[in-house]
């Protein structure tokens, strides 16, 4: 049973935060981690887990030296705990094994002055863009206890070493926690710089992710493991369709079932779409889930699907097939008269390639639990922003954000799907146990998940180039229609042609467009937005020009980022070490291909064989990654590894089916995803350019993978796989 | 609608209908949250438990089948984590996210019973039944390989 404390929080901010250690609000479940290789220690309240001194909101040191940092990210196994304490371990310099991690409060955050700055955990950001502010953090820590210690010893503070956890100046010397209490009463007259990479000990080494040993034992817990006195289960129907109606239900055929409770309807809110986004629809609440899911599904409903009943993906094709005769929004623009240039040119080429829907698919389903009391609530949400619930549940029940409490758990995947991804649940769940007055867990079935995630915007793109003398391009046309929801903007426009108008290849001539083209099916980020979908356009289309003008795929690229130093390395590094040739016996093929994403350059070489039955093994594949540094090379790499499945389970076996306005896919066996017996041997490889620039890690590895491993079958086939899923097309070959 | 089953050496009394799915018998009523749900239909593998030795997939065996079997979850691998395979895993850095992991790892220790020394070949179809969407499956196959080793090990 999770611990409940009734602590109720009325002390003012500055009482509150000298105050801090056992004081916090929280209905907490924090988990309590110990450093790389330490036992595991059981989940336990992150506000009560320690008696140290709060030097700043981040950190507190122990008596016994333990340092412990609070993570305002969440954890999705992309490594937010370990590389925002390894960022304060380096800049505080304690060791390691001393240092512990656990989620930071979110009330806190939220109605005491946001300390933490950013909370979101999306966009490959945390390391790239937080870390100048998670590093002052511990910098400026670091040297309050130079000034407290300089003050009992009577020196002056830059004669103070604050080193591996001990304060020394002379003959002087003591561990950092003699010190804290001291130092949390200091404001400095000068916050310190962080430090330069050249200065680091910390950042850099291979470092196991602190959370690995309790998730080899059961005991992490996710948001659907919780589990509260009095606590009632929810499954949920909404309509098929998005944005249809709820016709009817007849709750008395199911009412007298064992365990069943009551059933509560859903309304989607006009005009607030995408941050109030729940569905038409309906829950069963029980006690317990699977009873409350046997009876909804037993329980005839109705909808009316209203105006979108119609679409499809054929209607989506021929939309996209109209529109590539239209002008669109012009999203760069080089040189001149690119499309006239190409008009008149002999030698020309053009190609239509498509990427259909796909769905986030997390392995946790998603799913909150809240409770709503009179005097606070709690809440479960398996978000990419643990402070999104207190507004979110704020603002939906019109409650104040003070009494609203988030309590961290781990997340069982969220691929950029979590972040509005989570909040219909959320919202469910709140309004359930606002009516029931009891704890809820709302569950979506893996049906439900598949039908209402917010999906990956398809895209349709018709590439057009000519070839000058050299067998070179000279003007490059792209023009791209995607599919997203219309409230979505930022998910729109911005990613419709990513990677392609913003392409890095040096076309003296080139214009590039798009049509944003609103659909009623929900769509958000999904890992690497924009650049996954297109990235497999790009990168196949450069090969398509690379071999009409009579070029080697890998020098072509060479020469056509002439200059672009985060690119050369990258190639570079993948000529050195991946043996790529394109003179292999028939059935044989590599494939090249090079992404920019969150700032970072990714390459694979990829090798496949294809039998004549056209039957396609993955060899291997070969990543090379740029993201400028890199502070933790071990979840580095896995990182890279993890995105390339991702994305080749959407390229060679994924792709939604939109038909009568929804998706036919339901589960895993209709929704198909890259499995054992299909992954190729990876090798991770790093090419840093350290060179002032910082790229993320969580994205980039995907992109690349499916147009390396098109661009290989085509060797190896002759066949060009313009769609995906590759497991669609025939590569038979004689 | 009561029944009891052996769990991890104990033995609970269950309130539920005999044809409910063990996976929800051990998370909602016995309160064992180490086994996960991921789509019901036995796609997944995230729900694998063991029933007399046997890797089953929990969300489509009903409770009832396993009354009178020993059943294993994650939670009852061993006592610290020092299962030969969560030793595997946890030196390779196996899970992400760590949702499949449960599965993969009851899956993984269920192969390594019957097949002490698997090929690359009997890793993949034994371990084919569970899903990482996270794509763990690279240091998976590194960590199996790794787990026999410190089987053989600890037999020495
Ligand atoms: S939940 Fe049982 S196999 Fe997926
Ligand atoms: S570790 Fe996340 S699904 Fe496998």
């Amino acid at each position: 049973m999770d611990t409940q404390t009734n602590t109720k929080m009325k002390l003012s901010r500055r009482t509150f935060i000298r105050t801090m250690a056992g004081a916090g609000g929280g209905l907490v479940l924090g988990f309590y981690l110990p450093g790389a290789n330490a036992a595991v220690v059981a989940p336990k309240p992150w506000t009560t887990p320690t008696d140290g001194t709060e030097i700043n909101a981040w950190l507190t040191i122990d008596l016994d030296g333990t340092v412990t940092i609070r993570v305002p990210h969440t954890e999705q196994g992309q490594g937010a705990l370990t590389s925002v304490s390894m960022m304060i371990a380096e800049e505080l310099d304690v060791a390691w094994d001393n240092v512990q991690a656990v989620f930071a409060d979110m009330n806190r955050h939220v109605n005491y002055g946001q300390e933490y700055v950013v909370t979101t955990t999306h966009g490959s950001q945390l390391v790239r863009q937080q870390h100048p502010h998670i590093m002052q953090a511990g910098a400026s820590a670091r040297e309050r206890l130079k000034v407290a210690a300089a003050q009992a010893w009577g020196v002056s503070a830059s004669q103070v070493a604050a080193k591996q956890g001990v304060l020394s100046s002379g003959r002087n010397s003591a561990n950092y926690a003699e010190f804290a209490t001291a130092a949390a009463e200091i404001s400095l007259s000068q916050e310190p710089t962080i430090k330069t990479p050249d200065q680091w000990w910390l950042l850099g080494q291979p470092t196991p992710r602190v959370e690995v040993p309790v998730k080899v034992n059961g005991s992490a817990h996710y948001c659907i493991d919780t589990q509260l006195d009095g606590m009632v289960y929810a499954a949920v129907k909404c309509c098929p369709v998005p944005w249809g109606q709820l016709k009817s239900y007849d709750f008395d055929t199911i009412k007298d079932r064992t365990g069943v409770i009551c059933a509560v309807e859903f309304k989607a809110l006009e005009g607030k779409t995408f941050t109030s986004d729940m569905q038409n629809g309906v829950a069963i609440v029980a006690d317990s889930w699977y009873r409350a899911k046997t009876a909804l599904d037993l329980m005839p409903i109705e909808w009316d699907v209203g105006p979108n009943g119609n679409a499809s993906n054929a209607s989506q094709a021929a939309e996209a097939q109209r529109l590539f005769e239209v002008t669109g929004d012009v999203s760069n623009e080089v040189g001149t008269d690119a499309i006239g240039k190409i008009d008149r040119s002999e030698n020309s080429l053009l190609a239509e390639y498509h990427r259909p829907y796909e769905t986030h698919a997390r392995m946790e389903p998603i799913n909150a639990t809240v409770s709503v009391t009179d005097d606070r609530i709690d809440v479960w949400s398996p978000t990419q922003d643990q402070a999104a619930p207190i507004r979110i549940i704020a603002d939906h029940l019109g409650r104040d954000p003070k009494e609203i409490f988030v309590n961290t758990a781990f997340l069982g995947g969220a691929f950029g799907g979590n972040g509005g991804g989570a909040t219909a649940v959320t919202k469910q769940a709140a309004e359930i146990s606002n009516q029931l007055r009891r704890p809820v867990k709302v569950i979506w079935s893996r049906e439900e998940d598949v039908a209402h995630d917010k999906q990956r915007p398809p895209v349709y793109t018709r590439l057009q180039a000519s070839l000058g003398e050299s067998g070179l391009p000279e003007a490059f046309f792209s023009r791209a229609v995607w599919f997203s929801h219309e409230g979505v903007v930022n998910h729109g426009p911005a990613t419709a042609d990513l990677s392609i108008g913003n392409m890095p290849y040096q076309v003296p001539n080139r214009r590039h467009e798009r049509h944003n083209v609103a659909a009623h099916i929900p769509t958000a980020t999904h890992r690497a937005p924009g650049a996954n979908q297109n990235g497999f356009i790009i990168e196949q289309f450069a090969d398509e020009m690379a071999l009409e003008g009579g070029w080697d795929p890998l020098e072509w690229r060479l020469e056509m980022t002439k200059g672009l130093e985060p690119w050369q390395r990258v190639l570079l590094k993948i000529k050195e070490v991946s043996g790529f040739t394109t003179d292999l016996p028939k059935g044989q093929g590599m494939g090249i291909a090079v992404v920019e994403d969150h700032g970072s350059i990714c390459g694979t070489c990829a090798t496949v064989s294809v039998n004549q039955r056209g039957q396609l093994t993955l060899e291997k594949l070969v990543q090379v990654i740029n993201s400028g540094y890199m502070i933790n090379p071990l979840n580095g790499a896995e990182q890279i590894e993890g995105a390339a499945c991702w994305e080749l389970s959407h390229a060679l076996y994924g792709g939604l089916d939109l038909d009568n306005g929804h998706f036919t896919n339901t589960n895993f066996h209709t929704y198909n995803l890259m499995r054992m017996p299909q992954v190729p041997e990876i090798e991770v490889h790093f090419a840093l350019s350290q060179d002032g620039w910082w790229g993320g890690m969580g994205e980039p590895g995907g992109p690349p993978s499916p147009p390396a491993v098109a661009n290989a079958i085509y060797f190896a086939t002759g066949k060009r796989v313009r769609s995906t899923p590759v497991s669609k097309h025939d590569l038979s070959w004689s | 609608m009561a029944f009891s089953i052996s769990v991890n050496g104990t033995t609970y009394e269950v309130g539920a209908e005999p044809e409910t799915p063990l996976l929800w018998v051990l998370r909602d009523n016995i309160g064992l949250t180490g086994t996960k749900f991921g789509c019901g239909i036995a796609q997944c593998g995230v729900c694998t438990v063991h029933v007399d030795g046997q890797p089953v997939r929990s969300c489509i065996t009903p409770a009832s089948s396993a009354v009178g079997r020993q059943i294993t979850t994650i939670e009852g691998l061993s006592e610290n984590n020092d299962h030969p395979v969560q030793q595997a895993w946890i030196e390779n850095s196996v899970p992400q996210c760590g949702y499949c992991q449960s599965g993969q790892i009851m899956s993984a220790a269920a192969l390594l019973s019957r097949t002490p020394e698997p090929t690359d070949n009997e890793i993949d179809t034994a371990m084919a039944g569970n899903l990482c969407r996270c794509g763990t499956y690279p240091r998976i196959r590194k960590a199996v390989h790794r787990a026999v080793e410190i089987y053989q090990g600890s037999k020495a």
